[in-house]
């Protein structure tokens, strides 16, 4: 850690004005170029709305896809989307808080241990894409589920296991030992322990991860259109094994039309998604934040 | 009660033991999508092998699965995917760092503790959203300058691939630099160096291993990234240097293909695996060897 160049340029009254200026111009720079950053990323969002809210009314809300764009609304996409993310919540949330619990509360921490934290991590990583070929290949060809709302939710909820186990991992964490030791020399056993104690010491964390998990899940469009989400659908599915569309695909579909109606109504689809998001954006930060305070 | 009913049965509590099962099968399960995902792809890439040679598709030029005559040499997607990536690259790192460096080094608290959560909430912007970002305003923008260019082009899906890990790059080398102790900073000031000299000759290289690992991941990322290229940089798979013609990447193949209706067991449907174990394979490599600079890295702080 031995700074060079201090020591070397610093004796000279102009090198140290010179150093000065330069120290001036980097903070400026550094100050400039994450306000540009900023403002193109706010430029987007501008973008968005400014093409969006012209089409952004209550017809827009509950009316099917079509052909014709002041017909067109986004009624299956949203339903879609819903019945999506209520699946993946059921199927993943008790999967990986109980992988996360029996990781932090079971588990020998050996060798074993040690490879299925690597290996969660890798999971972690890897494109969505991935997760909706092995969905194509497993749900939808394999186990014969066909392009249902079944298949995407457990490719989805594949998909998005590590993020809530790595956060869950981290919720269960922080809770203290002594909680622990107070409830195992009241004789409580492991899970007694977990279940009433760790459990709702790390709740808010977990909540936190599993809502940023969910909102990944809600704006993945890749590994939908991998498992065969229908692009038109003019109709509500009515239950798991039906078939559906979801918002993502269906801004895909109106963004990858040449007319520029069809983009605006993409505008408005994505408006409605970023407001879900922000959401459960906003809902996951105040959490995280009520929590914080009561930690103290 | 149940313990001591427990205790009289030889002292294994079954209740205990049958949850501890539960949960371990609940583990087993991140396994299993591990050993799935291999499974699956190496099965259907074996199965591509027996019609074309590994060498054919590693370093075949031309990409033309689905007509006859057929070719299957992958370099094309994997050049489409590395100009896309090098591009997005060039554009979010020095941003990415620039901000980082302003977040932890000059930003005020109130500053940071808003453009913080900011830069986590458009860091989970979908990639769809950049997708229209591309074709509806960065094309059009570029083509008034550029009025020679396609309208699905690779320097369009670098540019929006570019803004779209700029925030992760921008939040985890922060939390680096974050990282790196005040007394590092507070014992260069004293023999008299400036702020910028703190900076790159203390912090920066302190923090080096860290902000490596989020150039790694966020470029990872950007070679997995499918919906913005998809709609951006087109379906025309060349080994173009140009940055201005229709590229496609590994993904956006990918996309495409299943898109139609691709039959179950066919060369066409095979070769999407082939693409996708390469892009697992890549992307795994990446994220292996960030894990490892970050691990090398908290041995430093332990």
């Amino acid at each position: 850690m031995a700074p060079r160049g201090i020591h070397a340029r610093s004796t000279a009254e102009t090198s140290l004005r010179k150093r000065h200026a330069r120290a001036r111009l980097f903070a400026l720079f550094c100050a400039a170029v994450t306000w540009a950053g900023a403002a193109l990323l706010m430029l987007l969002l501008y973008q968005i709305s400014v093409n969006g809210f012209k089409w952004f009314d209550v017809q827009f809300l509950t009316s099917f896809p079509s052909r014709f764009p002041y017909k067109a609304g986004i009624k299956s996409a949203l339903v879609g989307t819903l019945w999506l993310i209520s699946l993946v919540a059921i199927i993943s949330i008790p999967i990986g808080v109980a992988t996360a619990l029996y990781l932090e509360e079971f588990g020998k921490k050996g060798r074993l241990g040690r490879m299925v934290e690597i290996n969660i991590a890798n999971l972690a990583g890897v494109p969505s894409i991935v997760y909706g070929i092995i969905g194509l290949a497993v749900f939808v060809r394999g186990l014969g589920l066909e392009r249902s709302l079944i298949s995407g939710a457990l490719t989805m909820s594949l998909l998005i296991l590590p993020v809530i186990i790595i956060a869950s991992r981290e919720a269960i964490k922080v809770v203290p030992m002594t909680i622990r030791h107070a409830a195992f020399a009241l004789g409580a056993t492991r899970w007694q322990t977990a279940w009433s104690h760790v459990l709702p010491a790390s709740f808010p964390g977990i909540l936190t991860g599993v809502i940023l998990a969910l909102s990944r899940a809600i704006g993945e469009t890749a590994p939908l259109i991998m498992i065969g989400a229908l692009t038109y659908v003019a109709f509500l599915p009515e239950g798991p094994m039906d078939a559906f569309t979801a918002l993502p695909i269906q801004i895909f579909n109106w963004v990858s039309r040449p007319q520029e109606e069809f983009h605006e109504l993409a505008a408005g689809a994505i408006i409605v998604l970023l407001i879900v998001l922000l959401t459960m954006n906003a809902t996951a930060i105040f959490i995280r934040h009520r929590a914080e305070k009561k930690r103290g | 009660m149940a313990i001591r009913s427990s205790i009289r049965k030889g002292g294994v509590r079954w209740g205990e033991f049958s949850i501890e099962v539960g949960l371990a099968c609940c583990t087993l399960i991140s396994v299993i999508t591990t050993a799935a995902i291999i499974f699956v792809l190496v099965k259907e890439t074996l199965g591509f092998f027996s019609h074309v040679t590994p060498a054919e598709f590693l370093f075949g030029t031309r990409w033309v699965p689905l007509l006859k005559p057929s070719s299957f040499g992958v370099l094309p997607l994997l050049w489409g995917t590395l100009i896309v990536t090098v591009g997005a690259a060039i554009i979010a790192i020095p941003i990415g760092l620039a901000s980082a460096v302003y977040l932890s080094e000059y930003a005020s608290a109130k500053v940071r503790s808003t453009v913080k959560p900011v830069l986590e909430l458009l860091a989970g912007i979908p990639t769809v959203v950049y997708g229209y970002f591309a074709l509806t305003f960065v094309t059009p923008v570029l083509k008034t300058v550029i009025p020679q260019i396609q309208v699905f082009n690779a320097l369009s899906g670098a540019i929006v691939v570019g803004l779209m890990i700029l925030p992760m790059i921008a939040s985890l080398s922060d939390n680096a630099l974050r990282a790196v102790p005040d007394t590092l900073r507070q014992g260069a000031y004293a023999v008299g160096a400036t702020s910028y000299e703190v900076t790159t000759q203390v912090v920066v290289p302190t923090a080096l291993s860290g902000i490596m690992a989020s150039f790694l991941l966020a470029i990872s990322r950007a070679i997995g990234e499918t919906m913005a290229v998809t709609l951006a940089a087109g379906a025309t798979p060349n080994l173009s240097m140009s940055m201005l013609e229709s590229i496609q990447t590994m993904t956006a193949y990918i996309v495409q293909v299943s898109l139609g209706d691709t039959p179950a067991g066919g060369v066409a449907y095979q070769t999407l695996f082939a693409v996708a174990a390469l892009l697992f394979l890549i992307t795994l490599l990446l994220n292996i060897i960030s894990q490892w600079i970050l691990r090398r890295y908290r041995e430093v702080y332990d």
